[in-house]
Parts: C-alpha cells; structure tokens; sequence
C-alpha cells in the first residue's frame, strides 16, 4: 500500500492555488522550521465571503495536500462556514492520513484561522481609524 | 525509469546469493544440529559459509557467530562487553553521538541500568577524533563502539587508530560495520577490532542475516537462549539458506570491490559536483573519508519528504533525515550532530549509489533533484523570506 491516498497524492502533485495574493486582505502563517511544516494562507475578502485565496507550504506530503485541500473548501465560502473548517474535515476530503501525518495537516486549519484572526483585527483597526 | 538509489537502506540481491539460497533450500534442507549425513552436509555447508564470510575480515572462523543481521549484532557485542565490564567494577562506555539506533538505545538501556555513557562529538565533517576517543577513557571504561561508516551521511571514521588506542589501554572496542563489511577492506587482527557487527542486505545479500565477530577469548553472552547452536552463544537452528545466501553475496563484492570503489566513487563525486550548483545547498560530512557511494546534501528552504515523493514521481528512490520522514519531530540525529539546524537538517537527501547505478543514472538525478528544489522552493514561505532578506541564509 502506497503510504497516501490517491487523493493526496492528487493535491500533493497538483497543488491547488498555489501562490501569494500581493493584496490579501488577510494573511495567517504557522509552524515553525524547527518542528519542520511551516504554512502561509493568503486571502482576498469582499462582502464577507472568501474571493480568493493562495498559500505556500514548507512540508511534507500531508501538508502541502492538506493545505491545498483547504483551500479548495474555502473558497468562494462566507466567513461563517470558513470559521468553523476542521482539520478532520480537510483530512476526511483527502481519503484520510497516516496516523503520524495528521499533525501535519492540522496545520492547513490553523493556518486558515490565524488569516481569520488577522482579517478580523485589521478589520477592527481600520474601523477604529474611521471613528 | 527506475533509478533505485538508496543502498544504504538496503541491496537488490545479487544473482549469486539468489542462486546460493534456493540451492540450499533445495538441497540443503537437513538441520545442521543433526548427527546423520542429511543433517551433516548441512553442518558443512554452515561451516564453509563461516570460513568464507572470516576470510574476508581476517578472522578465524570460530569467531564468527551468525545473527539476524546488524541489529542483533551491535546488541549482543554491546551488551556482552558491558556485563563483563560490570562484574569487574567498570561501568563507563564510549560511543559517538551519531550511531545507528541499534547501538544508541542498546546505550540508552544500559544507562537505565547503571552505565554511565560518553558519547564523543562527531564534528563538522562527521569524523570521530582519535585523541578524543583517548582522551575519553578512564580507568573504569569497559567498552568503545564507534561505527565504521555511518549510514546517513557516509563518512568512515579512523577505525584502525581507535583500535590501537583501546589495545593500548585495555578497553574492548567494537564497531558498527553494517555500512562498510563489503564495499571497504576491513582486517581485524591489523585494526585491533574486538567486535564486529555485519548484515548480509547491504551488500546484496537476504535480508535477516546478518555476522558478528567476536575476538576470541572476548566476552560473549547470548541474547537468545535455548539449543547448543553457535557455541551456545546464539540459540536457534542456524537459517541456513540465509547464511549461505550471504557468504555467496560476500564473497562476490569483495571479488568486485576494488572496480567497484573507483567506478562509484567517480559517480560520487560527479553526483556532489553537480547538486553542489544548487544555490544554498551542502554536502553533509567530510567529502573524501567517505563511502564510495554515498551522497548526502541539505537544501535550504524546501522539506525531504516532499522532495522524496516527488523524485519517486520520476521514478528516483532516495531517503531523506528530515523529521516527517521518520514519523518524529525532529530531523536526523546524524544531521543535528554534525552541527546541522533544524531548519536546514529538514531539508536533507541522501543518495547512495551501488552496482547498478550507472554514469547515466547521475545525471538524471542531477538534473531531477535541481527540477524538484527550485519546484518546492517556488512556494516555500522560508525559502521567500530568505530570498527577500527577512530571515538569513544558512547555507
Ligand atoms: C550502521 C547500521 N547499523 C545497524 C543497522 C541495522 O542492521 P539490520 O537491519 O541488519 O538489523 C543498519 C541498517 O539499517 C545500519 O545502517
Ligand atoms: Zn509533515
């Protein structure tokens, strides 16, 4: 047996929305290199629904899978349904991960809700300017 | 395309060793323990295996003992040396800090039971010194392991000058030659080498089989009791086919050995000049006290385990320290010891070529691992925030 699905494989060779939004209304990054999987998403957000989004990955099969698959979930989602995205949602979306691999993936949930985070703040900044 | 380029991991066996065992499956059913001529021509094919598989270290073959292969080996020479050594009151050993797990935690037991252990610095370039190694020894030293080569990163470590130090000062020495016994000439009597671990599958021989040398007059303890087999010091009908397997693929690389060292040496070093035109990269350890086949680079700013699965898409097999790789959170012991970061041990690959591997097969795997690196790098955020300047380089 292949150590990963075909899923993951899939979204491994062909990552799905790969890149930097030089715009992004929102930026999350987590992981470190010491640990070894760092991961960066990038979105664009209008009307509270997610336009676009893009990410980089440093790390293994499971997380750049798992980064790629999250970003297909999210995309074109509103705020609400993005907010609550699991990281075993990501891994059920992929066939499943080794044991051993998910703490890689949980990563791409993470990652999502640091950008979440960071939208929300600059979001409260700029209202705050505007008072 | 299928460029299997991990011989350290393990050997294709050789068509004599294939050849050698089914034979003895055939043939050779007999149980060696056996008193009629069934069981004896077995006994004699075991004994023919040992004198073959002595010669080639320049031991007498009663101090050759059949293992299950290099594990079982390192544990029995460890654990013996250092069970006579408590008896006597001597409880300290000396070992390197890049060892292969069959030795470290056979040390971690040990400490557990009362061993104190010294584990020597490997150095920048992966090469123990044989000063420290003196320097390191005390009255109650009982035992020095130091591994012939080391399986990740190559580098072969002054086995003959250690030797001389601990004949010099009484102390047993025993090394890990699980990489070496094959590809390397090795003598014993000439390097004063008390213990020696070997296993048949990294020089195309059955996997599960494996020698151990043993000095005569050494301590010796079995881990495995039972029968009289192996002089009582290794219980257990002997695995015939397995020993028999392995004397024939012994035998064989010693007889190419010579050829073979200077062909995959040149592949070597063609395969580290070109991966050395990667940007930020590095060869891990010393590029000349080597293994012929061994190459072994950290990338900066991109993850092995990626960079594996992606070199198996074009059809290369390779093995990487990086900690997602071995299931672990942190990358290769090996790499941190010779002084690698994490960040950069993360990203590293180690190719070992061997017989099959030819001129043509080097430059492919140039020209894949430099595609695969500046791939991964192209969405790697360390790699951006090294080129942008917010992080430094490493490499
Ligand atoms: C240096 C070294 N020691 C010991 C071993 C263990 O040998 P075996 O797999 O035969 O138990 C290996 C093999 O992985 C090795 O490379
Ligand atoms: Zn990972």
């Amino acid at each position: 047996m292949a150590l990963y699905s075909e899923k993951v494989m899939d979204h491994f060779l062909h990552p799905r929305n790969v890149g930097v939004i030089e715009d992004a209304d929102a930026v999350g990054e987590v992981g470190n290199a010491k640990c070894g999987d760092i991961m960066k998403m990038y979105l664009k957000i209008k009307d509270d629904i997610v336009e676009d989004v893009r990410f980089e990955t440093f790390g293994c099969g499971s997380a750049i899978a798992s980064s790629s698959m999250a970003t297909e979930m999210i995309k074109g989602k509103p705020l609400s349904e993005v907010k609550n995205l699991t990281n075993k949602a990501v891994t059920e979306a992929l066939d499943g991960l080794p044991a051993h691999k998910i703490h890689c993936s949980v990563l791409a949930e993470e990652a999502i809700h640091s950008a979440l985070d960071d939208y929300y703040r600059r979001r409260s900044e700029t209202e705050k300017a505007s008072d | 395309m299928n460029i299997y380029a991990d011989h350290a991991a393990t050997t294709a066996m050789s068509e004599a060793a294939i050849d050698a065992m089914t034979r003895c499956m055939r043939e050779e059913y007999g149980n060696p323990s056996s008193l009629y001529k069934i069981g004896q021509r077995a006994k004699e094919v075991l004994e023919q295996a040992r004198e073959d598989v002595a010669s080639v270290i320049g031991a007498e073959p009663r101090e050759v003992y059949f293992t299950s292969g290099g594990s079982e080996a390192d544990n029995q020479a460890i654990r013996s040396a250092a069970l006579a050594g408590k008896k006597k009151g001597k409880n300290h050993i000396i070992s390197t800090a890049f060892e292969h797990h069959a030795v470290l935690h056979t040390l971690e037991q040990l400490k557990a039971e009362g061993f104190e252990v010294t584990l020597l610095d490997v150095h920048e370039n992966g090469v123990v010194r044989p000063e420290e190694v003196e320097a390191a020894i005390r009255p109650e030293t009982c035992l020095v392991t130091v591994m012939y080569a080391n399986n990740e990163i190559g580098t072969i470590q002054p086995i003959r000058e250690i030797g001389a130090i601990c004949r010099a000062r009484q102390v047993l020495f025993h090394t890990d030659a699980v990489q070496a016994a094959g590809p390397l000439a090795i003598d014993v009597q000439a390097e004063n080498i008390d213990y020696l671990s070997a296993s048949a599958h990294k020089f195309h021989g059955p996997k599960g089989t494996g020698f151990l040398y043993a000095r005569k007059g050494v301590p010796l303890i079995p881990l495995i009791n039972g029968g009289a087999q192996e002089k009582n010091r290794r219980a257990g009908t002997e695995n015939l086919p397995g020993i028999v397997g392995m004397a024939a693929a012994l035998k064989e690389t010693v007889a190419l050995r010579d050829a073979e060292a200077a062909r995959l040496t040149k592949l070597r070093d063609r395969l580290i000049e070109g991966l050395k035109e990667i940007p930020h990269s590095a060869l891990n350890g010393d590029a000349e006290k080597r293994l012929p086949g061994n190459v072994s680079f950290c990338f900066e700013g991109i993850e092995g385990e990626s960079l594996l699965l992606l070199l198996d898409e074009k059809g290369i097999s390779a093995s990487s320290g990086s900690a997602c790789t071995s299931g672990s959170l942190d990358p290769s012991h090996v790499l941190l010891a010779i002084g690698r970061v994490h960040d950069v041990a993360h990203g590293s690959l180690r190719l070992t070529l061997g017989r099959e591997n030819t001129p043509e097969d080097v430059e492919y795997i140039i020209s894949a691992v430099k595609n695969v690196v500046s791939y991964l790098r192209g969405f790697s955020p360390v790699w951006r925030d090294l080129q942008s300047g917010k992080t430094p380089f490493i490499l």
